[in-house]
């Protein structure tokens, strides 16, 4: 088993941050995932612990050793890509016996090590198959099972579900889990999907710009992002992020007009640090109530039937659309007028000009 | 714009069958959906009643009129593709005027310009005019390529996928417009696409194709809660419906090895079960209750923001449930739950067919 400290690690490539310094502690049989668009770092990342990429700066541990300049052939970690790189002359087998073989293992630990895994992936029929001959996400499970077998104290995934399509990665999203749920191995997962971060993830690192953005569980990146980037990419649709005017009165004009009173317990906060002007209000499409009472109005502009519920996507004015859950049973119509509530505890509040989050804490 | 009927289309590339004797109806004014997986024969539905491709056997109709024995240009038909086919070398104005340039259409060029302006406002690309196509990003690519689809009013619009080579943030915002559009100018279009999610959102009616079949066709709340098969119940919905064997006596329904039994009063009332079935039942229909009649042991937690999916383990099934928000349970937790009687679905477990009404 294994953890993992990044400590002031970076990457330069040149004089552009492929990585800017970060910190990250890794605890035994976590699984971490790391978010953010193409481009973000995140794969430099995985690439610096696995030791395929040098850092520029800072240092790596696993279990409290210095790995900074170790090959990654001595880290005693596995590495799952993206593609399925498995030996197309080779059965599958084989191809799960080769990690173990070429550290020379005697054959009869090789043999029972392979049918462990063979059973817990539950591909024991395919074994005498070339790679060739298997679909998309029988080769992944193979892939997997040649990367568990070694037991290695860590595991690096780059992407592994990305080249499946959304079918096969549901069902496989849960099988990675389960597989972390039952080995408990310190697991590093790469990904641009939130949905597999949010799915499979203890905790979360947000990064974007090859900065780390934010750090937290599911629900903390979900419910209390810390700026405007982490709130619009998590969740699918993101965090709903409306500018207004913030008055005096602890009311902020939105655009169409509409007022909203803000909860109480923010208004010292919204005080302090916005006084009068601009604001960004933040709120999941779970979070708005339609009420012909509510405070905020605006005109259907699309109704989105998503199975047990619809989303309303709702024209505050001119371009601001905004999406609204509802229930289904009742009926909407292109252009109806609506007025909805936003509910006090799932409301943010963001500062436009330097894009964070603000805190009603903030007011202490 | 037109209505559009497909009469027994069957379409063989040599020996393979590609359409299997397909009809439907696209109303005036009708959003239709095609949705399928990959190779049930979207595609080629697609480019027959374009007329690019030529069926073996059946008609293409347009307002009760034989299009048989048109070429495609005559047909007046915009199509919209996966990938942006746009004029590189050509400014965006440029690109949309063309459709109206065409020798066979001659439109005047004030005309032009009232018409590229109106479109350009309404995909919200009037800022980029100028510009040539090679600079856009993706999404201002595919919302100039729906825009050269429309810029002229052609009987009927034919969409390929044109959402799935954008990222997520970016297909949804467009989807929404997309819809929108079309509602407001009320355009016959007929969108293919293999994403349940946009069949659902945007369709009036949707037809499922599968192996070159029509499987159902029916509104998007009939196909989600009134699914004809369990092949149409998996294909839409996101997580899966689960899928069930079941038995069944003069009284009950039973779950094999879960100890689900659920009293035949409450599910079906003057249908004939057979003793073996599919019991379906959607993810958020089941739902974790501390006084619910059926027990369970949390195996799996995938937290995703908005709702949380449970995998349960009942009996040695695996039943995945919905619940709302980030849910406190853990792996291991037992768990009491209800499901919904009256949002069940009941198959029949050697054909797949729907048993219910």
């Amino acid at each position: 088993m294994a953890t993992i400290e990044l400590r002031q690690v970076e990457k330069k490539f040149g004089e552009v941050y492929a990585v800017r310094p970060m910190d990250l502690t890794i605890g035994d049989g976590e699984f971490v995932a790391l978010l953010g668009p193409s481009g973000c770092g995140k794969t430099t990342t995985l690439r610096m612990i696995s030791g395929l990429e040098a850092v520029t700066g800072g240092r790596i541990y696993i279990n409290g050793k210095d790995v900074t300049w170790l090959r990654a052939s001595e880290r005693d970690i596995a590495f799952v890509f993206q593609f399925f790189a498995l030996y197309p002359q080779m059965t599958v087998r084989q191809n799960i016996a080769f990690p173990l073989e070429s550290q020379g293992e005697k054959r009869d630990v090789v043999n029972r090590q392979i049918d462990e895994v063979v059973k817990m992936l539950d591909i024991g029929h395919l074994l005498n198959k070339k790679p060739g001959a298997l679909s998309g996400g029988d080769k992944q499970r193979v892939a997997l099972a040649r990367s568990l077998v070694r037991k290695p104290a860590c595991f690096l995934m780059d992407e592994p579900l990305g080249a499946l399509d959304a079918e096969f990665r549901e069902a496989m999203r849960a099988e990675i889990k389960g597989l972390h749920l039952a080995q408990h191995a310190t697991t590093v997962y790469v990904t641009h999907d939130q949905v597999e971060a949010m799915a499979m993830g203890d905790r979360i690192v947000v990064m974007s710009n090859a900065v780390v953005q934010q750090i937290g569980s599911p629900a903390q990146v979900y419910h209390d992002p810390v700026n405007l980037f982490v709130a619009n990419f998590i969740g699918s649709p993101g965090m709903q992020l409306v500018k207004g005017q913030y008055g005096a009165d602890g009311a902020i004009q939105l655009p169409g007009g509409s007022l909203y009173s803000v909860p109480v317990h923010w208004r010292t906060a919204l005080d302090t640090k916005i006084g009068r002007g601009e604001i960004v209000v933040g709120f999941r499409p779970e979070a708005a109530e339609v009420d012909e009472n509510g405070p905020v109005a605006g005109n259907v502009f699309g109704i989105d039937l998503h199975g047990s519920y619809v989303v309303l996507h709702v024209d505050l004015a001119g371009d601001q659309l905004v999406q609204v859950r509802a229930r289904r049973d009742h009926e909407y119509g292109l252009d109806m007028p609506i007025r909805f509530g936003l509910n006090a505890d799932m409301v943010r509040f963001f500062d436009p000009k330097t894009e964070l989050a603000l805190h009603p804490e903030a007011s202490a | 714009m037109s209505q559009v009927i497909l009469q027994n289309v069957t379409k063989r590339f040599k020996s393979v069958s590609a359409l299997n004797d397909v009809s439907f109806e696209l109303k005036d004014g009708e959003f239709y959906v095609l949705l399928g997986p990959t190779g049930a024969g979207k595609t080629t539905t697609l480019r027959v009643i374009a007329g690019l491709e030529k069926q073996n056997g059946g008609s293409v109709l347009f307002d009760g009129q034989t299009m048989d024995a048109l070429p495609p240009a005559e047909r007046d038909v915009a199509f919209v593709f996966q990938q942006y086919s746009l004029y590189p070398t050509m400014s965006v104005y440029d690109n949309l005027a063309f459709p109206l340039r065409s020798p066979i259409r001659k439109t005047p060029e004030p005309e032009i310009k009232t018409r590229v302006s109106a479109i350009a406002e309404v995909l919200r690309i009037s800022h980029l005019l100028t510009r040539k196509t090679a600079k856009l990003s993706g999404g201002e690519m595919q919302r100039v390529s729906i825009g050269r689809a429309i810029v002229r009013q052609p009987r009927v619009y034919l969409m390929d996928e044109p959402l799935s080579n954008l990222d997520a943030k970016l297909r949804e915002a467009l989807r929404v417009e997309l819809a929108h559009l079309q509602k407001t100018q009320g355009s016959t279009t007929l969108f293919v696409t293999h994403d349940q999610i946009e069949a659902l959102t945007m369709a009036d009616r949707i037809a499922v194709l599968d192996h070159g079949k029509i499987m159902q066709i029916g509104t998007p709340d009939d196909i989600y809660d009134r699914p004809a098969s369990t092949f149409v119940a998996q294909l839409v919905g996101a997580p899966k419906i689960n899928l069930l064997d079941a038995s069944c006596d003069d009284n009950a329904l039973s779950v094999e090895h879960t100890g689900l039994r659920l009293p035949l009063v409450e599910l079906v009332r003057d249908v004939l079960l057979p003793s073996r079935l599919i019991l379906g039942i959607r993810p958020e229909d089941v739902r974790p209750a501390t006084d619910g009649p059926f027990t369970g042991q949390v195996g799996l937690v995938e937290p995703l923001g908005v709702e949380t999916l449970l995998h349960l383990e009942v009996g040695g099934r695996m039943v995945v449930s919905t619940v709302p928000g980030i849910s406190a349970l853990r792996r291991g937790d037992a768990v009491r739950f209800n499901v919904v009687r009256e949002r069940l679905h009941l198959f029949d477990a050697v054909t797949g067919t729907r048993l219910q009404r």
